[in-house]
């Protein structure tokens, strides 16, 4: 075990493990992360705090991370390197393993021009992949970047990553998991999915290169709201792909019906993905629609969570 | 090349707007063949000048002069007569320029005419790209001679984030993603065995983040 954190457990136990994710408030209302809270706790396995994703101003992620552990929900704390140099980053570590968080998420961050500072100076200090071999130093070696003394305690981290296998160039997707197996990642999180035929191509390549015995892949749906949010993402969001049959069938149900069927979509699709090969599990991410999770998870026969 | 862009008018008329006698200087390397200070667009500046003068009762009186190169103090020193008779130089070359005539004559005010914006190279007509962001530490060995670090707007090491559409970068639209070119090129020549080569964190200290930078040859030292 890395970190024994719940998430670790129930993957090495080989059960098909959920993992939810918490957009922190853009403020310092511990109300709305409780609030949200509700919907996740022993609905999922963990769930991901975000670093100020798109670039916009939020709660902290190590500070939302621990208010949620304090809930009683394992939060995985994800980390990106726009906003902080080598320094920041080691120093973020030690102080979130010692507040007792114990999964990451290791990011790039999403450019800040997309957010709400796009006059910020960005730091790229390191890249992801990078960041992941910092991790796993710090982890299993006890040692700082390009230090030699071993650091006083236990760094113990489970550490993740992201993947996009809809992002051009589709042929390096699976060799960029594989660089990041290489670096030490423990689990992976998909970009949502919604093309089938492009992921199962993924998940072959994956598999043929044996990573799905080195790594957990966890593979990321996100439960369209309306036909209005299906057609704007698949036109707008870079590194989405929507097929056209899904635009199509969210726009053939009436207005008040399309979250009911989004949802039957998002069931579906769980009930897909954990038929391939190479998949350990889903991450679910019902953003701004926390409320909805219980009966996705319900739905989909993923309850009870196990007790590990 | 280094490439820079005119600062806006209005800027320019309020820096002026305390002095008299003012001598525009361009510089005819790089910056002219942007097209943003070579004599040409001195040229533009001053009329434009003298127009406004005219136009807002300014009194000033506008000279103008374009030499070789503003980085070089021998081309520089040639103008110390003018220097003299002026309030103010304002140069239309590029941050260097703008400094090192300061630095030849320090007791003018030189003010810049120009907003330098990076090193690149006029890839098309009218069109210039950035290239090279002096990094100190050259890995275009590793990348088949296109930056990370100039290039890729989070001047990523090992590979895309999950931004790339379509080739292009999550930034812009019409900004090519850098690690799309290079994972092309790699494998145009069947080197993408290039890729699992995990670059580890590099040291930044030859960039300016170890302060600024200085270049000692003693050998070519009198
Ligand atoms: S790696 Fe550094 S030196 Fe080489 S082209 Fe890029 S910025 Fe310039
Ligand atoms: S899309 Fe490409 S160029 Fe833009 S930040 Fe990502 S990897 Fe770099």
């Amino acid at each position: 075990m890395k970190a024994n954190s719940n998430l670790e457990k129930i993957l090495e136990r080989g059960e098909f493990a959920v993992t939810g994710e918490l957009g922190p408030p853009k403020g310092n209302d511990v109300e709305v992360i409780k609030k949200k809270a509700q919907f996740l706790k022993g609905n999922v396995d963990a769930v991901n705090i975000t670093d100020n994703q798109t670039a916009v101003v939020r709660m902290s992620s190590i500070a939302a991370s621990k208010l949620l552990l304090d809930l009683g929900v394992e939060p995985v704390m994800q980390m990106v390197v726009r906003d902080r140099n080598r320094i920041a980053i080691q120093s973020d570590i030690l102080g979130a393993t010692a507040l007792g968080l114990k999964n990451m998420l290791c990011l790039s961050g999403d450019h800040q021009t997309f957010g709400n500072q796009p006059d910020a100076k960005n730091v790229f200090d390191i890249d992801s992949i990078q960041l992941i071999g910092l991790v796993k130093r710090l982890r299993d070696e006890k040692k700082m970047l390009n230090l030699e003394d071993e650091i006083e305690g236990d760094v113990g981290i489970f550490i993740g990553a992201a993947a996009n296998p809809f992002a051009e160039p589709f042929g390096f997707r699976p060799l960029r998991l594989r660089k990041k197996v290489a670096a030490g990642v423990n689990f992976i999180q998909t970009q949502c999915i919604y093309d089938m035929k492009i992921f199962k191509e993924f998940m072959k390549a994956v598999c043929d290169m044996g990573l799905d015995q080195k790594v957990h892949i966890l593979a990321g749906v996100t439960p369209l709201k309306s036909a209005g949010m299906t057609k704007y993402m698949a036109n707008n969001v870079p590194g989405i792909i929507i097929p056209e049959e899904l635009v199509k069938r969210m726009a053939g149900v009436a207005k008040e019906k399309a979250a009911e069927e989004g949802i039957k979509i998002c069931v579906e699709q769980i009930q897909e993905l954990r038929e391939i090969k190479g998949v350990h599990g889903i991450h679910l991410m019902a953003i701004e629609w926390e409320s909805r999770v219980p009966e996705i998870v319900s739905q989909a026969k993923l309850l009870p969570r196990p007790v590990v | 090349m280094i490439v820079g862009d005119r600062k806006p008018i209005e800027e320019i008329k309020e820096m002026l707007a305390p002095y008299k006698k003012i001598l525009l200087v361009g510089c005819g390397t790089c910056i002219s063949v942007c097209m943003t200070g070579g004599e040409k667009e001195v040229g533009i500046l001053a009329s434009e000048l003298r127009m406004i003068s005219e136009l807002e009762k300014k009194d000033w009186e506008i000279s103008e002069t374009t030499i070789q190169r503003q980085c070089e103090r021998e081309y520089i020193e040639p103008l110390k007569e003018q220097f003299e008779k002026a309030d103010v130089v304002m140069s239309m070359a590029c941050g260097v320029g703008i400094q090192y005539m300061a630095e030849v004559f320090p007791e003018k005010i030189v003010l810049p005419a120009v907003n330098t914006t990076f090193y690149g190279t006029n890839v098309k007509e009218g069109e210039w790209q950035e290239r090279c962001a002096g990094c100190g530490d050259c890995v275009l060995d590793k990348t088949l001679g296109i930056c990370p670090v100039a290039r890729c707007s989070k001047g990523l090491y090992n590979g895309p984030c999950g931004g790339t559409d379509n080739g292009k970068c999550e930034v812009n639209k019409d900004l090519d993603c850098a690690w799309y070119l290079i994972y092309n090129r790699m494998k145009e020549h069947g080197k993408l065995d290039m890729l699992d080569e995990i670059i580890p964190a590099r040291s930044w200290k030859t960039s300016l983040h170890g302060g600024p930078r200085k270049r000692v040859r003693e050998d070519a030292q009198k």
